[in-house]
């Protein structure tokens, strides 16, 4: 620890962050904005183990025993419901957050294996509708860009009732990003701080909500699906309203899910962890009897196979990623270290995603520092790490005798800690014990 | 909005245009599902009726939601929520009144409500024409992105809220937090205003406003009303770039 | 979340209908609030020195002569009106004695209602079925208020079903979502008010309860509501002269009223007041947030 000598004793209430943070507040006289998801250790995946196959249960053979991975989503009430090939979608990240070659790669990247894309708070950009065999379109208290040509240009609508990382907050754009054309999406003055909407302008509370539904669907010939998102909270009874509203599909955001800009506060002390959240989700799917017929897809830190095979062994019918995906197209790079080093930052420590001045061109709109980033060659990383997740959970699923991911179930995990038991309320391991439970 | 304002619906006192030589494609509500109704109206094409009436709203919701076509549709009583959700080229006339969000997100055309408007009249609309002959309820025009909004009576608190683009013109009293957060929308009000919103300031009338105002009252119909009795209201862009200064605004 | 409907009656026809007429309008307000049902219906006063209980059993096999019959040892009892799992019975006692006592030494019921002319019926499942199990089309009345939910954060159960009553002829139905309730049925328990779910709404009319037991009157207690609720609300209160409505300052949750000459009435959406009588010719206006509008009958 720089710094240290014998004798010196940080403080655990005060360490060098939280004295940080103070004197910048002192400073600034305003909260701190950042981007990414929450930072601190919360109980997540990691704290839950596969049991494999040995005595009782028995493994399928790799390579020639098939384990599948197809889902589809939003066949409720649509007519045409999403097909995918894998169980990991990409999540809404706004044209404005990302730069455009960033969207484009996403779209590459996941059209590539098979799966989703999602657009954002600033609405539907040519590219991505180009570049994405799906695609996703939400419709945010913002409404900005919202148009019914793009309704119908879409595959899927997602109503976003809140995200993850600041669930009661709306989106959020500084006016070091609100380029010309951002500005014009957007019908806002160029350069300006972007005031957030947390409500919907035209309806509030599910009663309401199914009545918007029905006006979507007319409105689109009742082709759609139609998915309403929410951010982790009371994931029981947000599911149960969600279904009763219409919802063909729920995609549910961990506190851990990541954001373009948002107050720190948002980020790390309001919502629950994503692993708190599937059961409870489960549960209100299957006492209105629609688990499997209402997809859900659980989103916030999901890194790895293991975690794609967790959330889905929990009873999830897919995940989501924004952060892992960013990540993936070359964010935080250690090549980049020295630029990162630049404005301050350090390459796996940048979160100012709000400022735009990303060197790796993904989260900024300067167009000289977009420039930077390849879609192409993002597309390709995409695809290379979303197909390695599907390799991974294909991996564990077959130790655990599965030909198909969706077979997976609670009962193929335990547990490392006490938190984690209760929250997937699956035993610690080793014992038949389930606290609370 | 006071019940003393109320009005009764009058299905034949609206204005509207006399009977031209072509007939109406009627449908009944009472007898065809809305999904027919609208389906149709999606399907209009080159070659369908140009002119359509629908009989019996009782209040049905996503009542013309969705058209795509110059046509025009007379809803011959009250509508529910989202009427004309997502309007682009018709003409959509309601002669009744109108439940949440008439017209919410019209790009284009036209909707004239002859009776009352529910909340959010207009909401997030990017362009066309949303005329309200009697009042609009709270929130009208909020989040309007490019929208023209003329209503002859009252509108309710929160009106204008976050509007970033557009014109609404009141003719009666605007409620409280008129404008709050608003961008770069005009508001032209004739009447008292209860309060104005964060950032939200009267602004001063010059040649141009006077005429952008004229044109509107005169698309919209409106009589009765002078340009002059009128004030002007807008950002004052304090909120533009946050200073620590307005925190008590947000 | 939910469907909120009151008919006020002006006429002796719209009377002899009001409950075929609320039945109307709860159908209307089925895809608002799809898990429960119910409704107050102030109808045939109990005479003077008694008072009716409205009691529910969530035994199908209730053996309710048993309960005339004690109720008639201890106070005298009529024979008690039966509409599905829920049962009227005059009692020849004062309302607050009455339902003390049933509290007391037959547990296995709950009180729904108490007082002279109210009579509260509620169940899970579809307001169809609600309507047709409690026979509503053969119910008259001078005013009633209904209720369709839509459980949000309590659950679907027949005591978790609007309307509340924590009063005499007093009920409560609720559009919306409190954020404070959970503070308040501690305060108003401290105050001897009694609670039986963890419902927000009930905490609402726990409230109103224990104002007017302090003295305020109607309008007071309700302007009460705008200092110390805190939430999204569109509320009906029935009394046993009339109803009140009143929406939170924000206002976000709808509301509808009407008049003609035969009626008043109030609903979540349009098309729940469609239906009535004489509506294409009534006359139409929306609360205005945070003010609160009332109706009564004019005392005999």
């Amino acid at each position: 620890m720089p710094g240290w000598k014998p004798g010196l004793r940080e403080s655990a209430l005060f360490g060098r962050d939280t004295i940080h943070e103070i004197q910048r507040a002192a400073r600034e006289g305003i909260y701190d904005i950042r981007g990414f998801g929450a930072k601190r250790a919360v109980p997540h995946f990691d704290d839950l183990l596969f049991l494999g196959a040995s005595m009782s249960r028995y493994p399928l053979e790799g390579y020639r025993e098939r384990c599948d991975t197809d889902v589809t989503v939003g066949a409720r009430h649509a007519a045409k419901p999403l097909q995918l090939d894998i169980p990991i979608t990409i999540a809404g990240m706004s044209f404005g957050a990302l730069s455009a070659p960033a969207k484009e790669a996403l779209g590459r990247g996941a059209s590539e294996v098979g799966t989703s894309t999602t657009t954002g708070d600033g609405g539907m950009t040519p590219e991505e509708r180009e570049h994405s065999r799906m695609l996703v379109y939400q419709l945010l208290p913002s409404r900005y860009g919202m148009n019914p040509d793009d309704l119908r240009k879409a595959d899927a609508i997602e109503i976003v009732v809140g995200q993850g990382a600041k669930p009661g907050g709306g989106g959020m754009l500084l006016g070091q990003k609100i380029s010309d054309r951002v500005a014009e999406m957007r019908d806002l003055p160029k350069g300006i701080d972007q005031r957030s909407a947390c409500r919907h302008p035209d309806w509030t509370g599910p009663d309401d909500l199914e009545i918007k539904i029905h006006e979507l669907r007319e409105i689109t010939d009742w082709q759609k699906p139609i998915f309403i998102k929410v951010g982790a909270t009371r994931p029981y009874f947000d599911v149960a309203l969600a279904v009763k509203a219409g919802a063909d599909a729920v995609v549910l955001d961990g506190m851990q899910g990541g954001t373009a800009a948002t107050q720190e506060v948002f980020i790390e002390h309001v919502g629950i962890p994503t692993l708190a959240a599937i059961r409870p989700a489960v549960d209100a799917l299957q006492d209105l009897g629609v688990h499997r017929e209402v997809q859900l897809i659980v989103s916030g830190g999901i890194r790895s196979g293991a975690d794609v095979a967790k959330a889905l062994a929990l009873g999830a019918d897919a995940v989501s990623i924004g952060v892992a995906a960013l990540i993936a197209l070359g964010d935080n790079s250690p090549e980049l270290d020295a630029d990162y080093a630049e404005i301050g930052s350090a390459a796996g420590f940048y979160d100012d995603w709000h400022e735009g001045r990303d060197p790796s061109g993904i989260s900024t709109q300067d167009d000289e520092l977009a420039a930077r980033f390849d879609p192409e060659l993002g597309g390709r990383r995409l695809a290379n790490y979303l197909r390695t997740m599907v390799l991974e959970a294909q991996t564990l699923a077959r130790a655990c005798g599965k030909s198909h991911l969706h077979n997976l179930e609670p009962e193929d995990l335990v547990a490392l800690t006490l938190e984690a038991s209760a929250m997937a309320r699956v035993p610690l391991a080793g014992t038949t014990w389930v606290p609370g439970a | 909005m006071d019940p003393s304002r109320a009005h009764p619906a009058e299905p034949g006192a609206s204005g509207r245009p006399p009977p031209s030589g072509l007939d109406a494609q009627e449908i009944d509500l009472a007898i065809t599902p809305l999904r027919d109704l609208n389906a149709a109206l999606h399907d209009v094409g080159e070659d369908g009726p140009r002119r359509w009436r629908v009989l019996n709203p009782r209040g049905a919701h996503a009542l013309a939601a969705g058209i795509d076509a110059p046509i025009e549709v007379d809803v011959e009583g009250h509508a529910g929520y989202y009427c004309a959700g997502m309007n682009q080229l018709a003409t959509v006339r309601v002669h009744g009144n109108a439940g949440v969000g008439v017209a919410e997100n019209i790009m284009s055309g036209s909707v004239v409500v002859h009776g009352n408007a529910s909340q959010s009249a207009g909401a997030t609309g990017r362009g066309g024409l949303v005329s309200i002959r009697g009042d609009a309820s709270a929130r009208c025009g909020i989040s309007m992105k490019g929208v023209d909004i003329v209503v002859r009576g009252s509108v309710g608190h929160m009106s204008a809220f976050m509007a970033q683009k557009g014109r609404l013109v009141v003719c009666g009293d605007a409620g409280e937090a008129l404008g709050d957060s608003n961008y770069e929308a005009r508001l032209y009000v004739r009447g008292a205003v209860a309060g104005l919103g964060a950032d939200c300031v009267e602004k001063e009338m010059r040649d141009e406003h006077r005429t952008e105002l004229g044109e509107l009252l005169g698309l919209a119909e409106v009589e009765g009303c002078e340009v002059s009795e009128f004030r002007r209201y807008g950002s004052a862009r304090r909120l533009y770039n946050f200073h620590v200064d307005n925190a008590g605004e947000y | 979340m939910c469907g909120i409907a009151g008919l006020f009656s002006k006429s002796l026809d719209v009377s002899g209908g009001l409950g075929g007429h609320l039945g109307a309008m709860l159908l209307q307000l089925s895809d608002r609030g799809p898990d429960s049902a119910g409704v107050a219906v102030y109808r045939e006063p109990a005479p003077l020195g008694s008072s009716k209980l409205s009691l529910f059993s969530p035994d199908p096999d209730q053996d309710w002569a048993a309960v005339q019959d004690a109720l008639a040892e201890e106070f005298g009892a009529g024979e008690p009106e039966l509409r599905a799992s829920h049962a009227v019975i005059v009692v020849e006692t004062d309302a607050e004695a009455a339902q003390a006592w049933v509290r007391e030494h037959l547990p296995e019921l709950r009180v729904m209602s108490a007082g002279q002319t109210i009579e509260i019926y509620k169940e899970a499942g579809s307001p169809r079925d609600f309507v047709e199990a409690f026979a509503l089309d053969e119910m008259q009345g001078s005013h009633a208020l209904g209720h369709t939910r839509m459980a949000t954060e309590s659950a679907v159960t027949t005591e978790h079903s609007h309307p509340f009553s924590t009063g005499l002829d007093l009920c409560l139905v609720h559009n919306g979502s409190l954020s404070n309730h959970n503070l308040l049925r501690r305060r108003l328990r401290r105050e001897g008010i009694q609670f039986e779910t963890d419902n927000d709404s009930e905490v609402a009319a726990g409230y109103l309860t224990y104002r007017l037991r302090e003295g305020a009157s109607l309008e007071q207690a309700l302007e009460g509501c705008l200092d110390d609720l805190d939430g999204f609300y569109t509320f009906a209160v029935g009394t046993a002269e009339g109803f009140a409505v009143l929406r939170d300052p924000i206002a976000c949750k709808p509301a509808v009223m009407a008049e003609t000459d035969d009626w008043v009435a109030m609903a979540s959406e349009y098309r729940a007041i469609a239906v009535l009588p004489g509506a294409e010719s009534a006359t139409l206006w929306e609360p205005e947030p945070g003010r609160v509008y009332s109706w009564e009958r004019a005392p005999v």
